[in-house]
């Protein structure tokens, strides 16, 4: 049992990772972002708000559901399944942005932004937006809005601008670009909701700690039906905002492994993945150090998944501090597997979950038939798969058609 | 040295340093040598190379895509030395080399540092390192007497300018307006209380730059700040006339004279 996690420090340090690296222009705000979070954080009535609108308006907790057919299936350890997509919004990221949205509400900001990969965290921000009447813009690489247009359809009805990037690769690395250009330019009065535990000091901090509520849920959970903690957590990572809501409120249970999945894409070997701890090299990216795909001048690589939301380069900066430490392993499953684990889960257990969280999935049908049967892993089902059922028809169809 | 003899130099000349900005490698590595040495003839006083990077999140359009088109034609920051090095057999100009992080951190604080110095670089502005992140490049540029240029904004409160101040070297790079880099037809007409604050805790030259693109308001920075920086405003003429260099060359020259000629103080 490791004791004392204190992290990040003062500047926003996760060891060597982490910090502020952005213009001098966004520095005040960040700091007068950092101290107003930390004044509500200690806050009882805005603690109350937080958790008002968490169950009333977002349903929560939500449930964390044994998967009976699919631990017998696989016939090895117990699988439990902590059910953020049935989260309004259907996706862990509502958690985050009901924090930060009431955040700025209390910041006296009347305008928002936000990037967003699979759309997730846009249409999270564009219902907060809505909910708080304020002004939404949503940045969004074109690439995304293509592949994940069901979700564009809904912030556009939730009543948010959706600006496609055309720039780069365009997909999420370019759209957090965008919003950086945008954020920088109306700092005065914008609020800029980041999504993922990624970006500059604060924002990987409070991201983190909005989402906790993810791993607090599911400790008291698992002790009420397993009478123990779980022997095995896992999450996907892209930016890694729902694993480390999982991960976090367990960090100093040493006995509780955790994994994170990285999307492998066409193959580790590749130039086409998005796994950035197991084959980047520490660098800085988007306001932070961490680990970034990149090449031997320090230009960022274009990363690759079938899963929009883990298509990026980086990784939050608290990632590359726990995997360093060795805390927290990490490991990849390709686009080939995520498809095959998101028939099944949709199959065998009747949840059709996000590709993104599809990784995740895949990794726990590798290793659970492999654990004893009384061990306990628990899934972070981070969101549900509606968005992605028509570039996986297509998918499907495509690879009919190889076959044929 | 080259940088503060400029400024001494042009202060009895009463004139602001006029500071051009191009990017390395756009359009070619060859064509910034030959555009380095026209900016210096039609009166540049002191060259900032920008150093492309995928992800230039503090600029706008115009060195969006010069970054683009020096990636592609495969400028990098080892490149770029080796150019630096080739332009100081010809001129004494001071030279500032002015990115983002991640590309010199890549290639070794230490290493740039003794290199940058053997090249003939003067100094480095990163954009996206406050002085809270740079003190492990400051302890490699300073081995070797290169200046960190710091950069100040219209947001900075009294507790930033002087943390920057305290750190910053060469000069100080200030931001007319809160935003990227690019040409705006208006100024921030309001940088005089700002410039005053530095002052009390600053003796460095201070530039001003972030949207300057004509003669008017070079004349009218001048004669409330030390150096004039235009970016944007040049990149436009390459990104306009794109492999035709003689174009480049002439247009870049003639904008250079009129800015040149707007920074004399009156």
């Amino acid at each position: 049992m490791q004791t004392n996690y204190k992290f990040p420090d003062d500047l926003g340090h996760f060891g060597q990772f982490g910090g502020r690296y952005v213009s001098e222009t966004l520095i005040p705000a960040l700091l007068e972002l950092e101290k107003s979070y930390i004044e509500i954080k200690n806050d009882k009535g805005f603690q109350k708000e937080v958790s008002h609108y968490l169950s009333e308006y977002v349903g929560r907790p939500t449930p964390l559901y044994f998967a009976r057919s699919m631990t017998e299936k696989l016939g090895g350890a117990k699988i439990y399944l902590k059910r953020e997509d049935l989260a309004h919004t259907g996706a862990h990221k509502i958690n985050n942005t009901i924090g930060q949205g009431l955040l700025a509400a209390k910041m006296n900001k009347k305008r928002v932004i936000a990037e967003t990969g699979a759309g997730q965290h846009g249409v999270a921000t564009a219902t907060v937006a809505a909910l708080l009447d304020m002004e939404c813009e949503v940045y969004m690489g074109l690439e995304d809005t293509r592949r994940q247009s069901l979700n564009v359809f809904r912030m556009k009805l939730l009543g948010a601008n959706v600006k496609g990037v055309s720039s780069g690769t365009q997909t999420l690395k370019d759209a957090m670009n965008e919003a950086m250009r945008d954020w920088v330019t109306n700092v005065r009065d914008t609020f800029y909701i980041i999504g993922s535990v990624a970006g500059p000091h604060p924002y990987p901090m409070m991201v983190r700690d909005f989402q906790s509520v993810i791993g607090h849920e599911a400790k008291k959970q698992i002790i009420k039906n397993e009478g123990k903690l779980p022997d095995l957590l896992v999450a996907c990572v892209g930016g890694g905002s729902n694993a480390m809501g999982l991960f976090f409120p367990f960090i100093q249970d040493r006995d509780v492994k955790k994994i994170g999945v990285e999307a492998a894409g066409e193959g580790i070997d590749t130039n086409r993945h998005s796994a950035s701890i197991s084959k980047g090299r520490v660098g800085v990216l988007h306001g932070s150090k961490t680990y970034v795909l990149q090449d031997e001048n320090g230009l960022v690589k274009g990363a690759h998944s079938i899963a929009a939301g883990l298509d990026y380069p980086g990784v939050g900066p608290e990632h590359s501090f726990l995997n360093d430490e060795g805390l927290i392993s990490y490991t990849s499953v390709n686009d080939t597997e995520a498809l095959d684990a998101f028939k099944y889960l949709s199959e065998v257990e009747g949840i059709i979950p996000a590709l993104e969280t599809s990784h995740a999935v895949a990794h726990v049908i590798k290793i659970a038939p492999k654990m004893p049967k009384d061990s306990v892993i628990v899934i972070c089902l981070s969101g549900r798969g509606d968005k992605d059922i028509l570039s996986v028809n297509e998918y499907f169809e495509k690879d009919e058609k190889m076959h044929q | 040295m080259r940088i503060k003899s400029k400024f001494n130099e042009l202060n009895e000349k009463k004139k602001a340093a006029l500071v051009t900005f191009i990017t390395a490698g756009d359009p070619s590595l060859k064509d910034t040598k030959d555009i380095v040495l026209k900016l210096e003839s039609s009166g540049a006083d002191i060259i900032e190379l920008g150093i492309p990077f995928s992800d230039p999140m503090a600029d706008g359009p115009a060195i969006q895509l010069a970054s683009e088109r020096a990636i592609k034609s495969g400028a990098t920051l080892t490149k770029i030395l080796k150019l630096v090095k080739a332009i100081r057999k010809q001129t004494q100009i001071p030279i500032i080399l002015f990115g983002y992080y991640n590309p010199f951190f890549i290639y070794g604080l230490d290493r740039f540092a003794k290199d940058a110095k053997k090249a003939g670089v003067d100094g480095v502005l990163v954009v996206d390192l406050p002085p809270e992140e740079s003190y492990e490049f400051k302890r490699s540029l300073n081995k070797e007497n290169l200046d960190l240029v710091f950069l100040l904004a219209p947001t900075s409160t009294s507790d930033r300018i002087k943390l920057v101040s305290k750190n910053c070297s060469g000069f100080i790079y200030l931001v007319s307006v809160t935003g990227v880099t690019g040409q705006r037809p208006n100024m921030n007409y309001s940088l005089q209380p700002l410039i005053s604050e530095i002052r009390k805790y600053s003796d460095l030259p201070i530039g001003i730059g972030f949207g300057v693109s004509s003669s008017k308001q070079a004349e009218e920075i001048s004669n409330i700040a030390d150096a004039v920086i235009v970016g944007s405003a040049l990149v436009r003429i390459i990104e306009k006339n794109g492999n035709n260099i003689d174009t480049v060359l002439k247009e870049m020259g003639d904008f250079t004279k009129q800015l040149s000629k707007a920074c004399y103080r009156v």
